[in-house]
């Protein structure tokens, strides 16, 4: 299909479908619902499976059984129910299950609110489960790069057998944008068979086991050595970022998601204003992209982060610039959109030198 | 004739073969201690030709210590 | 000289790690032996739950998955709707399955998820030392009712397989123990049957397995099988609660 005008809730489910995820397993969540409602519609059009679980705990598990039986398989949830998810994550990447989860951020903590948020950046890039191990943590910005990324996710899953997650919000799974679906712009990947998976053995030789339990402490060193040799890798492959008018920018703003759009927005503005401005986003937020900030710490008087939260990736900016440079934060939480007005005065204040 | 056969190294001396057996032939071999430290059930050769093959010990094991044969 | 008795391929040669006497290894025999005399090794996919039984994956001769604490039927649950035409089943204790695993084993069962449970029930959490578990009975000593459990404090045991007998979706339950011969024939013949139901896709099945634990009720093995019939059967009646399948063999 060519072009479509599609809600990022929708968009996000058609793109794991073209993507072969033929199982999905969800539980009901605002403000991701369409994405259950549409697998429900979609997946038996497919000859797939939608089932919806009695908890994002036990949904979760299903993923785990199904990732662990070999299946392209997916979850959405929204903020509290992937607080739900966090034990099956870490179950997930310790039995190295791949899978795609993906969290429509809303305005916490506790309950909340349903709008769109970034407050659980922390809770995805840093690891919200127990062990060490990290998650590939992927942030799009539209719609049409939401469902690109949807697709490149099953396929970095199957590669470095580990959850991946879609890191959207509210906005962008709410609002609607033109969409197309067919010349997808993926990484070429020759993906390994699926030799571990638990088919049941038939006449195979060996026994195939999905486990994350290691009772024998060196054996369990090994294997957390055996998991970071997959992240090193991940550091060295999966790194996606823009960068836009930053060549001669002496102010750097650094956002992600829906609040690069904003960003932007106030880029252009300042720039029409005379001010040297530009942006730096982050797409992978984990493994988080160094490189943009090297090549440019030596040349800005600062940095402006702004998020949708009280301040989270604001702090892998300050390790990635080594707090050369000072790197300053604007954010509003619970769903509240911080102002362009108060982005522009910012600006201006850290390109007239304030500390 | 039937024999019963012990896997001696996998018995933890839980006694249940010898709750089991109808004939009572079997007992706890005193005389050596197996790999986990246990005195491992045995059937006195002499006591062997009771054995009737029923195979409850072997039943009642719960580490598959017992093979029997008849 | 043929052979009467011998140890089933449907378990690895893996020694059970369980306490001297305590019957979850009889149990796995029998799901072992069932699973081979239904010809149905080369098609299965066991799913270990956490506690005593965490390493039945190492156990059992099939294809295995190591579930979290309580999660064992959700994993299943996916494992089943990729591979609808394997069979698949989880193996579970009290703790397990009727504490922090019953939303899962509830609505497994209210879905008629064509998958076999088994539910070893020894009235305590064994692994961890032998704290009371759902199913501890009135007035029994555990490590956290040291002055056996009292309803007005913790409430009473539950009776899961008549609780989860009254689900739609149920092709099949059956309460039985192991404390004795004949019983152990009686429970072999269940778990077969629990894996008709599923063979035959009548929906979800589950068998509850009275079981002992010598080591944390204090006892020795032989006195622990005692206890299961004098203590636990008239709380936990045996017996099929409910059966859909076409004919019981």
């Amino acid at each position: 299909m060519a072009k479509v005008l599609m809600k990022g809730n929708e968009a996000l489910a058609e793109a794991a479908i073209q993507a072969g995820c033929r199982h999905y397993f969800g539980y009901p969540i605002t403000p991701q619902n369409e994405v259950t409602a549409y697998m429900a519609k979609r997946m038996p059009e497919v000859g797939g499976v939608f089932l919806q679980a009695e908890s994002e705990v036990s949904a979760i598990n299903m993923v785990y059984g199904a990732g662990g039986a070999g299946a392209r398989v997916m979850t959405s949830t929204s903020s509290p129910g992937l607080s739900l998810m966090q034990e099956g994550i870490s179950y997930l990447a310790g039995a190295q299950v791949p899978c795609v989860i993906v969290n429509i951020m809303r305005g916490g903590p506790g309950l909340g609110d349903i709008q769109g948020a970034q407050g659980d950046y922390f809770q995805s890039t840093k690891g919200g489960g127990h062990g060490d191990y990290k998650l590939i943590v992927l942030a799009p910005s539209t719609i049409q790069e939401m469902a690109d990324l949807v697709q490149e996710a099953f396929d970095i899953a199957d590669e470095y057998r580990n959850p991946v997650v879609i890191l959207g919000d509210g906005m962008l799974g709410q609002m609607m944008e033109p969409v197309d679906f067919e010349n997808v712009k993926k990484t070429k990947r020759n993906l390994p068979e699926k030799t571990w998976a638990t088919t049941g053995r038939g006449n195979r030789e060996h026994r195939n086991v999905i486990n994350s339990l290691y009772i024998d402490p060196p054996v369990l060193e090994k294997h957390n050595y055996v998991l970071f040799e997959k992240y090193k890798r991940a550091e060295q492959n999966e790194v996606r970022y823009e960068m836009v008018n930053c060549d001669d920018a002496e102010v750097i703003l650094v956002a992600y998601g829906t609040m690069a759009r904003v960003a932007k927005n106030v880029m252009n503005i300042a720039r029409r204003e005379g001010h040297k401005v530009g942006l730096i986003r982050p797409i992978s937020l984990w493994p988080f992209p160094k490189e943009p900030f090297k090549k440019t710490v030596d040349q800005v008087k600062g940095y402006l982060v702004v998020e949708m939260s009280m301040g989270q990736m604001v702090e892998d900016v300050q390790l990635a610039t080594e707090c050369k440079k000072p790197v300053h934060f604007y954010g509003r939480p619970a769903g509240m959109i911080p102002e362009p007005s108060v982005m522009l005065e910012k600006i201006k204040q850290i390109a007239g030198g304030a500390r | 004739m039937a024999k019963v056969i012990f896997n001696e190294d996998l018995c933890k001396g839980c006694e249940l073969c010898v709750n089991a057996c109808p004939k009572k032939i079997i007992e706890m071999d005193m005389s050596k201690i197996n790999v986990k430290g246990y005195y491992p059930a045995t059937v006195k050769s002499e006591n062997m030709d009771k054995c009737i093959g029923c195979a409850f010990c072997a039943m009642m094991c719960p580490d598959t210590v017992i093979t029997v044969i008849k | 000289m043929a052979v009467v008795f011998e140890k089933t391929k449907g378990l690895t040669d893996v020694p059970f790690s369980y306490c001297p006497g305590c019957t979850h290894g009889i149990i796995h025999r029998l799901v072992a032996e069932a699973m081979e005399e239904l010809g149905v090794l080369d098609k299965a996919i066991g799913v270990a739950s956490v506690g005593c039984s965490v390493f039945a994956y190492e156990f059992f001769n099939c294809d295995m998955q190591q579930a979290a604490h309580g999660r064992a039927p959700a994993v299943a649950t996916g494992i089943k709707r990729v591979h609808p035409d394997k069979v698949v089943f989880t193996y579970q204790g009290d703790g397990d399955l009727a504490a922090i695993g019953t939303a899962e084993i509830v609505h497994a069962a209210a879905r008629g998820e064509n998958i076999t449970v088994i539910f070893v029930n020894n009235a305590n959490y064994g692994m961890t030392g032998g704290q009371m578990a759902p199913t501890t009975l009135i007035g029994q000593e555990t490590l956290t009712t040291p002055y056996g459990r009292k309803a007005e404090v913790n409430g009473y045991p539950i009776r899961m397989s008549e609780m989860l007998s009254t689900l739609e979706g149920v092709a099949y339950i059956e309460r039985t123990a192991v404390y004795d011969v004949k019983h152990v024939i009686q429970a072999k013949k269940a778990i077969k049957n629990a894996f008709l139901a599923q063979i035959q896709k009548k929906g979800f099945s589950m068998i509850e397995v009275l079981s002992t634990c010598p080591t944390n009720w204090g006892m020795t093995p032989v006195e622990a099988l005692k206890w299961v019939k004098d203590q636990m059967e008239p709380y936990y009646p045996l017996g099929v609660y409910k059966n859909t399948l076409e004919e019981v063999k």
